[in-house]
């Protein structure tokens, strides 16, 4: 059911209108061209217009908030992307930002505000809910009611972060079943993409780690492995692909959940 | 028993083994301060809260581990409440005297001896139990220490059933010996009929043969510590109240790559401008051995105890990998201390042996194996950040050595070019807006 299409305004576009909006949505590099993240970027945006948000995106004005350089120990192309993007978001005086990546959300809350970028920056999940506690979105179930869901926790959410209940709360409140991994929360391991390991080989060893917790998350047999960001996403994906589940196991971000139970 | 050659003998002792810890103390402590400075002296009120609960509470001992940290908590407590004794042990010696608290104190001294009695019991099979997970049924986190690392394991173990047994030993000696106006105790008041045959010569001779070992074994250990991961007993305690309090996410802006960024951004900068005549030579970026290092992590690299929970919730050594965070505190340690041994010999410079932190002890493939994911930091039971050495070291292998492999400088090359870790032209950026 393809409804009427969603307006998606660019900062530059809401500029010359003179307006401004409520709140920024950052996109990042995985949700503006990896196909896979593509989606969860558009399940979130419907979920905004479902709640009537007053948002916009930049554009081709964002641009890598230099996380992957960071944590690959390139202090230098770090700071050159944090700086031009706190310009930019300067510039349109942005005071609020939401993304779906962890990572993103990690670089602009912890790491941009001692270069003089200073906003009040949520993740999409801890977002959702509050949009959920304002009444602006209500959650009926719907489509994964019943079904056994197990969380799989971003290091930069969780450890990095300690936002472990957000993803949860929303899960829940798709009246499904959530069922915890072995490892989860502040002792869940790692996907195997973080620290710029998304953009190379993995070093020799005995096994991939996106396979080890894939397996971890087969043992808990659920029916959805659900995400909240877009590189556990993909080494999730690629686990399963190997796993005897390949083909009846989808990995899903939590807005795709969410979007798709609310059939938006 | 009064003032004679033992209370000499004793005085000398305690002298040398005071002496001898403050030197190898004072040693370690400069060695420490061969880091970099960092700011860590904020937040006064929260470091001592921390420190209240991660280092004296033990919180992130028992919070997975529950029988490591069961026991673990056995010993400390023992280790603690019993070295109460120490400071009687330490009046009697050096003035002939016995059990000087004994009369003023009265019941509360027999209550309390009891009481570090029982404590003494449960040190007791507390030792035991690790020694058997650490030798008969080993652990898995324990399994590949070789070496100095696992005789230091065991020595700790063996040492604190010495003294435990010296001090139930020295009790159920005194039970047995007429005119003894304190005791029986608890626990070795039963263990008394051991030496019910013995001679009061012999009893006197066993009680002060005990008693010594007790004391002498004590100043042993004492000085023991600072060659071994032992030494968590002291640093655990500043090395909690300096942990990093910020998001573990978080990681440090460098401050000289701002300020070059910076002037590199501003219009206004004199291209040509050349530094002042006083000015510092400029620091390395990163660190390549371990003076590049700031002075916390050195101090981390003291208070490992080498327990291994950081290594076993790492997901690149869990999946195989060369990366052990583990290890990678004990080879910080090991060159920190070989440098130390550098400036003890009259070195003026710290580290000019041709070796370096890099590649001498931790190899490119293990720095190139992490995910940031902080698990390790999360697992230590006294927040020691093995992720923060990693970091620097991968800063100086990208920024001074460009030593990075060819798909991180591929995705370097594409954020710097088109603001994207992959080539896709930035002003495709927004394309997705169109396809909803």
């Amino acid at each position: 059911m393809e409804a009427e299409k969603i307006n998606v305004p660019t900062m530059a576009e809401m500029m010359s209108a003179g307006k401004k909006p409520d709140v920024l949505f950052w996109v990042g590099c995985a949700g503006s061209f990896d196909d896979r993240a593509k989606k969860i970027t558009k399940a979130f945006v419907k979920i905004l217009d479902r709640a009537g948000v007053n948002f916009a995106v930049l554009g081709a004005e964002e641009s890598c908030t230099g996380d992957p350089a960071k944590r690959a120990g390139n202090e230098f192309l770090f700071m050159m992307q944090a700086m031009q993007n706190i310009q930019v978001l300067n510039g349109y005086e942005i005071t609020r930002i939401v993304t779906a990546c962890p990572h993103c959300f990690n670089t602009l809350k912890n790491e941009y505000p001692e270069l003089g970028g200073q906003y009040k920056v949520m993740h999409h999940t801890s977002f959702i809910n509050q949009l959920l506690e304002e009444g602006k979105l209500s959650i009926e179930g719907g489509a994964y009611k019943g079904k056994r869901i197990t969380f799989h926790d971003p290091c930069y959410l969780g450890r990095g972060n300690g936002i472990y209940e957000a993803p949860r709360e929303l899960i829940r409140k798709l009246d499904a079943e959530l069922v915890e991994m072995r490892r989860c929360k502040s002792n869940g391991l790692c996907c195997g993409a973080g620290g710029a390991q998304m953009f190379k080989e993995p070093e020799a060893g005995k096994k991939d780690i996106n396979v080890e917790r894939t397996e971890e998350a087969l043992e808990t047999q659920p029916d959805v492995i659900a995400a909240a960001c877009p590189f556990c996403n993909t080494m999730m994906t690629d686990g399963v692909k190997g796993s005897k589940r390949e083909g009846s196991l989808p990995v899903l971000d939590v807005a795709e959940l969410i979007a798709e139970a609310e059939d938006l | 028993m009064h003032f004679g050659i033992q209370n000499i003998i004793f005085i000398l002792v305690l002298g040398v083994a005071a002496f001898l810890f403050a030197r190898k103390f004072g040693r370690i402590w400069r060695n420490i301060k061969m880091g970099r400075n960092i700011h860590r002296s904020d937040r006064k009120g929260e470091r001592w809260a921390l420190m209240g609960r991660v280092a004296f509470g033990q919180t992130k001992m028992v919070k997975r581990r529950t029988i490591a940290g069961f026991f673990h908590v056995l010993i400390y407590a023992g280790f603690i409440l019993i070295n109460i004794e120490i400071l009687e042990i330490i009046i009697d010696g050096i003035f002939g005297t016995h059990r000087l608290f004994a009369a003023p104190l009265g019941p509360v001294y027999d209550t309390a001896i009891n009481f570090f009695e029982i404590l003494a019991v449960l040190v007791i099979i507390s030792c035991l139990v690790f020694l058997w997970r650490r030798n008969v049924n080993v652990v898995p986190r324990l399994k590949d220490l070789k070496g100095w690392a696992k005789a230091d394991g065991n020595n700790i173990l063996i040492i604190e059933l010495v003294l435990m047994i010296a001090l139930l030993t020295l009790g159920a000696a005194e039970a047995n010996m007429e005119g003894s106006e304190a005791g029986p105790w608890l626990v070795s008041g039963l263990l008394a009929p051991i030496f019910s045959g013995v001679s009061q010569e012999n009893l006197v001779i066993i009680e002060r043969v005990a008693w010594w070992a007790h004391i002498v074994g004590i100043l042993a250990f004492l000085n023991y510590l600072p060659y071994s991961k032992h030494f968590h007993i002291i640093l655990a305690f500043p090395n909690v109240w300096y942990s990093k309090l910020d998001e573990k996410g978080r990681f440090s802006n460098l401050e000289s790559v701002k300020k070059e960024v910076e002037l590199m951004m501003d219009p206004n900068a004199d291209p040509y401008a050349a530094p002042a005549e006083d000015a510092a030579p400029p620091e390395r970026f990163g660190a390549k051995d371990v003076t590049d290092l700031n002075w916390v992590q050195l101090l981390n690299a003291y208070s490992c105890t080498e327990c291994g929970r950081c290594t076993a919730s790492c997901p690149a050594n869990i999946t195989g990998k060369k990366l052990s965070p583990r290890k990678i505190m004990m080879d910080t340690r090991d060159r920190i201390e070989e440098v130390g041994k550098h400036l003890d010999q009259g070195s003026e410079k710290p580290a000019e042996d041709g070796k370096t932190l890099l590649d001498d002890y931790i190899t490119r493939e293990e720095l190139w194996a992490c995910t940031t994911c902080n698990a390790c930091t999360e697992a230590c039971p006294v927040n020691i950040d093995p992720l923060s050495i990693i970091m620097d070291m991968r800063r100086y292998l990208v920024m001074e050595e460009s030593a990075a492999n060819q798909q991180i400088n591929m995705m370097m090359t594409n954020v710097e070019n088109n603001g994207a870790p992959w080539a896709y032209p930035q002003a495709d950026r927004g394309n997705w807006i169109h396809e909803i």
